[in-house]
């Protein structure tokens, strides 16, 4: 493994290797000294040309506990902001020695273009470009699952709402088919993208018909800020049909958790009760989510990279 | 391939190494024995049982996976992490790591990183089935089953029951070298 830039890229070996190394590096978070130095003297260059708080400190955790030097570039206040292109910013990371580079792009498939140009050397992670993907989000909340649930095959999940604006539900439907896990999406007819027949998902306008026989519900965050037409009638209309209240919850499975990749809208997708809930791991996963992308960074950093064997 | 040891030569060293840590440390109180995975692992499992055995109290082995701490990670391909199971405290207390081979130390010396930051042990002892030499750090261990004076092209293979399914032994094998 060269790169992360897709949940689809991963093999069960692959997937089954993160989740296992990472089900070890949880226990570093709940020592006195909660660092490795595994990863020192790596450079890791945190690219984000799109606002997120929690995968870049969820990165930054991730990097600094495996003691390698993170650098935090956003394109606020950068030369980005000046007009700068994508490959003379990569050109001058490059120039600085970073070992791989984390990205976030509001374009779909820029993580690509990166880690396929001569411009970088270094190993290239998506954290989440543009409606397309986010790899990671989909490993840690696969490692939250198979926590909570054990083994992933056969296991029904759930996946409600904005699924034409999340790169969430895109990698969860991915990489929880390769895990063996039959993923329904949930959403109203206007916010599932085109071409979703081609996925490895059922799909249902229906929410109700589907608590019932859900291991897990994922609910996704209704992106406002990508919204430029009605999707739906009104935000009322879309928390009655599509959003999990306490009723709803009621009716899952005793075993039955609740998950939501944040940040949470309340009282949109998501009932504040249900989100305080016992069933709601939405505090686990961004624990889980430090453990995951230190795994992902030492799988890709961690060895001999190709330089240095040859 | 000759065999060196065979199952009941390791269950009598295993026996000796029990009793000599005993005799070291008065009693088991304030011992953890850490075996590190795989095979130190279930040696670690095995001298603990044989101290419950002797002593009458009940204790428990746990594991310390030390790659992430090792000094050859950026030689080969990324490994894949063993477990990590500490059962209790480690401070103020006698850790006696247990590993199958001891060769250049550098293993223990990953160890010994890797225990510093899960506490500050009173005192560190190394138990180590098999001693073949050619150490390339200033460690030793202080329990040791046979020590096995090799050349640096053979291979020592420690197989063990539980993790190998076969007999136990201790064999010396020419390495391609």
């Amino acid at each position: 493994m060269k790169h992360l830039l897709s949940a689809a890229d991963l093999t069960r070996e692959d997937a089954i290797t993160i989740l296992d190394t990472a089900e070890e590096l949880l226990g570093v978070a709940k020592r006195p000294i909660k660092k490795l130095p595994t990863l020192r003297g790596r450079t890791i260059v945190n690219l984000f040309f799109e606002d997120s708080t929690r995968t870049r400190i969820s990165f930054e955790a991730a990097a600094k506990r495996l003691s390698a030097d993170v650098i935090n570039f956003s394109a606020k206040g950068s030369s980005v902001s000046k007009g700068e292109s994508l490959k003379d910013t990569a050109l001058t990371l490059q120039a600085m020695g970073a070992d791989a580079v984390v990205i976030r792009h509001h374009a779909s498939g820029a993580p690509h273009r990166l880690a396929h140009s001569r411009w970088t050397r270094g190993a290239v992670v998506n954290a989440g470009d543009g409606t397309h993907e986010h790899p990671t989000q989909a490993l840690l909340d696969a490692f939250t699952m198979r926590s909570r649930l054990g083994d992933l095959a056969g296991k029904n999940v759930t996946i409600v709402g904005d699924v034409l604006h999340s790169r969430v539900a895109r990698s969860n439907a991915l990489l929880l088919d390769t895990l063996g896990a039959e993923v329904t999406l949930v959403a109203p007819p206007t916010l599932l993208p085109v071409g979703v027949e081609s996925w490895p998902v059922r799909t249902s306008y229906d929410l109700d018909a589907e608590v019932e026989k859900s291991d897990a519900v994922m609910m996704l965050r209704v992106q406002r800020e990508r919204m430029n037409a009605s999707f739906f009638p009104s935000a009322r209309e879309y928390s009655r049909r599509y959003g999990l209240d306490l009723a709803r919850m009621n009716r899952l499975p005793d075993h039955a958790i609740v998950m939501h990749p944040g940040p949470m809208n309340r009282g949109m997708e998501i009932n504040a009760d249900v989100a305080d809930s016992d069933r709601s791991v939405i505090v686990e996963q961004v624990t889980n989510g430090v453990a995951v992308r230190m795994a992902v960074l030492y799988l890709l950093l961690g060895g001999a990279t190709e330089e240095e064997t040859a | 391939m000759s065999i060196v040891m065979d199952a009941t030569d390791i269950s009598r060293a295993l026996t000796r190494i029990t009793h000599e840590i005993l005799e070291r440390n008065r009693d088991a109180e304030g011992v953890v024995i850490l075996g590190i995975p795989t095979r130190g692992d279930e040696l670690a499992q095995r001298i603990a049982a044989k101290i419950t055995e002797v002593e009458g109290t009940e204790i428990r082995a746990g594991s310390l996976d030390v790659t992430l701490y090792r000094d050859d990670l950026r030689l080969k391909a990324p490994r894949a992490l063993l477990k990590t199971d500490v059962p209790e405290d480690i401070d103020d207390r006698v850790v006696v790591l247990v590993d199958d081979v001891l060769m250049s130390g550098r293993t223990i010396r990953a160890a010994l990183d890797a225990l510093s930051e899960l506490g500050r042990p009173r005192a560190v002892q190394l138990a180590v089935l098999v001693d073949r030499g050619h150490r390339e750090l200033p460690i030793r261990a202080d329990f040791v089953g046979k020590n096995l004076p090799t050349s640096k092209s053979e291979r020592v293979r420690v197989r063990l029951r539980e993790t190998d399914d076969t007999e136990d032994q201790v064999s010396i094998e020419e390495g391609a070298a």
